[in-house]
């Protein structure tokens, strides 16, 4: 049975990139790019992961992250938050926020799904 | 010989006689008639109260007792008024510019207007002048009784001389309260009082001289023969003892200064200080005229009446014997008028110290609300007086019954001199010495007082009177130093001398120690200055802040006291002078120190200060008045207003600091959030090559189309990248002003056409770009490249951001005599409001774009435009964006 994960993320060029990689190692892929959208968009989802980027237009990922782990259903999804901002207080917003794993970018491809799937256990 | 009855009657028309005369002076005063009343003959004459009773009487009783030495009474002050005019000019000077109303006043007024000096100084000066004013009763009362019959083993027959002494202090006393205290004097000046001393002052002089030239020419027989009976007798014999003319010298000459009665002719009822030079020899020469007769009298006394005849009376007693009632009647006069005026204006000084110092402050104390309450205090005031005379007189009345009314008279007179001269130190200290503090000045007369309680007064009584017998053989409590005629054990020394020595020295060396371990305060230093720097700025007392005293107030007050027409006159003409229409002027502090020298007339400067003070509210003296004294003396302000300056620099530099800290944690914040854009800029593009370079290298089974597709997104995020590095190269370059720019002319025109091709060669050819050519010849005077770039750049973004369903932007040029404006009008989605505020900021993508910039460009725009010296501006619209480039007319000079 397929995992699916849920890629919020506002560049289209990374968006492809991890698509094609995810959905290569057998995951299913939803994509969303609108941060102020992004909480309904992964309720109506239900994925099991988000991938979640750091900088979004409308609404950042640590709003985001902080409004998830609010929610009752949602408290406990897994969430991978990609950054390129690359400072170490991003890092810690986020694990105050909850987050399971912070990444910095550029990673490699190798990093990005070893991330995934042990977040997932699959 | 003339009855006793005969004398009364005599007496009273005499003093009805003084009335009318005293009555007479202040009608033509208030008429302002009063010029022959001020004049220098009057203030030498009124001087002449320093000759009371006991010069009339008592110097003959002490020419006949001790010779020659009774001329220290006269050296002293006659030394004081030809060889220091000067202190009593510069004594008027500062009694006027201050208002002093009494030596009490001075003395607190010099030391910071201090109220515990102002009473120590009256009390000392009550107790010092009781003794002196028994000896009036007593000299009135044994000259009335010569009159009433010869001598006889029991002393005075048919006189008692208590009753006599209670009958004459009661009549002194009202003739004093009828004659000073009629109504309060807005200068504390009695012009009905000086002009009846002046009168007395004659009277004394013509009495005293016609018995002298009786005995000389009536009994002697001329001048030949008396100064052979002179030589025949003891008298002419010169004994000097050299400490005690020395000391007796000193003393009178100090009490002359000092004693309150002299002070208030001397220096309150001075209307003129020219007069104090014409009485610098006019007093003296009446002093010698006084005295002239003296050793002639007591010597055909001592040939002539029997032996035991009191020498004091010789004055009445020669004429009496010799059948010359009526000059006997004249010379009674002569010591009447001597006596009373001495008391009335010894009593009425006493009276407004007691009342000042003493009365009121206690009065406006209990009084709830100060000096604010209604009621006329005018009343109060007079009252007071009127009781410390009285008061004042029974002292007098009961030292003379304890005292036994039979000292001799010089002897009680020089206990006087000593208690006031205790004044001396303070008095001179303060007026010459600005070192002299309130402690210095308190200390020293109080230790000057009680060793002259101790060595003088009570010794006085007699001994076993007050104080045992044996304190004057061993000493208090055994203590043998402590003997009241021999300090420390130097014996042999003459009680006077004794008392005035060591009360004197040890008065000064405290007073002068004390002020050099105290520091004064502010008020001190500030009077100190005044008075001894009164030449300099006379006039000018202290400075009043101009403050809250509401005017009003001020006019109840002052109508209390110096009564409601004068108070009325006064404010109408202070408000006149301001240029003010109404009653009442601004309580501005030339007025509030005119104010306070009037009321300190009535009340003294003391008890003025406060009085004012509680109306004003506020510091006694203002900052100004305290800074120009710093100037010498106070350091310690100095000081203070120095660490003030620093202090506020301090707190300016901390200011600073605060502001500096703020500013760079703002940069800060900003440089964080700087780096954090550049940072993210940078790893998007190299995230995307990174992840497709290594799914190109590692994915098995890709097809061409994919692989030309990865290759491709690699190609344009390496080329974002570069042009990302460029921008922000570029940006640095512009903000650090380093930038060189290349001025040239070239058509406006131009420029435009070649930023519309270069920028339509890299878009996707949807945007459609007109031009309006109105202004097309325009030249322009820049770097015509950077330009290019800007209207590149405007074009650029037009392409990204413009979502119109057919994208338009329109060119316009707008020309005028000092600017070119270059609008970029397009018909896309109009920026929010909320966003217009960033769109020049770095990193600041608004609007929805194709992702490929990094939010420079505006930045950048913004930079170059202001280094050519023009501007950028987005005009809001209803419908679409217009960007505004103003470039100036004529730039020559924009690089460096």
């Amino acid at each position: 049975m397929d995992k699916h994960v849920l890629l919020v993320e506002d560049e289209v060029n990374i968006i492809e990139a991890m698509r094609f990689l995810l959905t290569r190692d057998g995951w299913k892929v939803g994509t969303h790019s609108d941060g102020a959208t992004a909480v309904s968009a992964i309720r109506d989802a239900r994925p099991d992961l988000v991938v979640l980027d750091y900088m979004l237009p409308g609404k950042s990922g640590i709003e985001i992250l902080t409004e998830l782990r609010a929610l009752p259903d949602l408290a406990g999804l897994p969430v991978l938050m990609l950054t390129a901002r690359g400072q170490s207080r991003d890092r810690e917003l986020a694990e105050r926020a909850g987050v399971n794993r912070f990444m910095t970018k550029p990673f490699s491809n190798s990093e990005v799904l070893n991330a995934v799937r042990d977040l997932v256990r699959v | 010989m003339a009855s006793l009855n005969l004398l009364v009657g005599v007496s009273l028309v005499y003093v009805a006689f003084l009335f009318a005369v005293a009555f007479a002076a202040e009608r033509a005063a208030v008429r302002g008639r009063s010029g022959w009343l001020r004049t220098p003959l009057v203030y030498t004459l009124s001087l002449s109260i320093y000759c009371t009773a006991w010069t009339f009487y008592g110097a003959v009783g002490y020419a006949a007792r001790s010779g020659m030495e009774y001329v220290t009474i006269y050296l002293g002050p006659s030394l004081v008024m030809i060889g220091w005019w000067w202190v009593l000019r510069k004594l008027v000077r500062i009694g006027r510019s201050q208002r002093v109303t009494s030596v009490a006043d001075l003395i607190s007024a010099r030391y910071g207007k201090s109220n515990t000096l102002a009473i120590v100084v009256t009390l000392m000066a009550v107790v010092g002048v009781t003794p002196y004013i028994a000896l009036q009763l007593q000299s009135v009362t044994l000259a009335l009784s010569i009159f009433s019959g010869p001598p006889d083993a029991e002393g005075l027959n048919g006189l008692n001389p208590l009753s006599a002494g209670f009958w004459v202090a009661g009549g002194l006393a009202v003739f004093t309260v009828l004659f000073g205290t009629r109504n309060l004097n807005a200068n504390e000046r009695h012009d009905g009082v000086v002009i009846a001393i002046a009168v007395e002052a004659v009277v004394k002089l013509v009495a005293l001289m016609a018995v002298g030239i009786f005995v000389v020419w009536g009994i002697a027989g001329g001048i030949g023969p008396m100064m052979e009976r002179i030589d025949a007798s003891a008298l002419g014999t010169w004994e000097l003892d050299r400490s005690r003319w020395a000391a007796l010298t000193v003393l009178s000459a100090a009490a002359f200064l000092c004693l309150p009665r002299m002070f208030q002719v001397l220096v309150v009822e001075n209307d003129d200080e020219r007069h104090v030079q014409i009485a610098s020899w006019a007093f003296p020469v009446y002093l010698m005229l006084m005295s002239l007769f003296v050793v002639p009298i007591a010597v055909v006394g001592l040939n002539l009446l029997p032996a035991g005849s009191n020498p004091d009376l010789f004055v009445v007693s020669i004429p009496l014997a010799q059948g010359q009632t009526g000059l006997a009647v004249l010379s009674f006069l002569g010591g009447f008028s001597s006596a009373t005026s001495m008391v009335i204006v010894a009593t009425l000084a006493l009276s407004t110290m007691v009342s000042n110092h003493v009365v009121m402050p206690i009065y406006l104390s209990l009084k709830p609300g100060g000096a604010s309450m209604s009621g006329d205090v005018r009343n109060v005031i007079l009252l007071a007086r009127r009781l410390s005379i009285l008061l004042i007189i029974a002292l007098g009345y009961v030292y003379y019954v304890l005292s036994g009314g039979s000292g001799a008279l010089a002897a009680i007179g020089l206990i006087s001199f000593a208690g006031v001269a205790q004044f001396l130190p303070a008095m001179l200290g303060g007026i010459f010495w600005r070192g002299a503090t309130r402690m210095g000045a308190l200390s020293g007369l109080c230790l000057g007082f009680a060793i002259w309680v101790y060595a003088s007064l009570l010794p006085s009584f007699g001994q076993d009177a007050v104080l045992p017998a044996s304190f004057f053989d061993v000493g208090p409590f055994g203590i043998n130093w402590l003997r009241p005629y021999a300090f420390f054990g130097i014996d042999g020394m003459d009680p006077t001398v004794h008392a005035v020595f060591w009360s004197l020295l040890l008065n000064t060396g405290v007073f002068i120690v004390v002020s050099l371990l105290t520091f004064p305060k502010p008020l001190e230093r500030l009077q100190g200055a005044q008075f001894v720097n009164v030449f300099d700025h006379s006039g000018q007392a202290r400075g009043w802040h101009a403050s809250v005293a509401a005017s009003e107030d001020l006019m109840i007050m002052a109508q209390r006291i110096l009564g409601a027409s004068e108070a009325q006159a006064l404010f109408r003409a202070a408000a006149r002078a301001q240029g003010m229409t109404g009653h009442l002027p601004e309580p501005t502090p030339a007025f509030l120190e005119r104010l306070e020298r009037e009321l300190s007339a009535s009340v003294g400067t003391a008890t003025a200060h406060a009085m004012v003070s509680q109306m004003v509210g506020a510091a006694s003296v203002s900052v100004e008045d305290l800074l120009a004294v710093a100037d010498e003396s106070a350091q310690m302000l100095e000081y203070s207003s120095q660490l003030e300056a620093k202090s506020a620099e301090l707190s300016r530099t901390a200011g600073q600091l605060r502001e500096a800290n703020e500013k760079l944690t703002q940069l800060s914040v900003q440089k964080d959030a700087f780096l954090g854009q550049i940072s993210h800029e940078l790893r998007t593009p190299m995230t995307s090559i990174r992840a497709f370079s290594e799914i190109m290298r590692d994915a098995e089974g890709l097809s061409v189309a994919e692989k030309t597709k990865y290759a491709s997104i690699i190609h344009v995020e390496a080329i974002r990248l570069t042009r990302l590095l460029d921008d922000l190269l570029d940006l640095s370059v512009l903000e650090n002003g380093q930038v060189s720019l290349n001025s040239a002319t070239g058509p406006l025109d131009a420029v435009l056409d070649h930023a519309v091709i270069t920028a339509q060669a890299s878009g996707d050819g949807r945007l459609r770009v007109t031009r309006d050519t109105a202004a097309g010849d325009t030249m322009v005077t820049t770097d015509l490249d950077r330009l290019g770039q800007v209207f590149i750049n405007l074009i650029t973004n037009a392409q990204k951001y413009c979502r119109a369903a057919a994208p338009h932007l329109e060119i316009s040029v707008h020309a005028d005599a000092e600017r070119l404006a270059v609008e970029f009008r397009d018909n896309g989605t109009p920026i929010p409001d909320a966003a217009r505020a960033l769109i020049f900021e770095k990193f600041a993508r608004v609007a929805e774009g194709d992702g490929s910039g990094a939010g420079l460009g505006l930045a950048i725009c913004r930079e170059i435009m202001a280094r050519l010296g023009g501007d950028i501006t987005h005009v809001p619209q209803a419908a679409g964006n217009v960007f505004v480039v103003q470039i100036p007319r004529r730039q020559m000079s924009a690089g460096q």
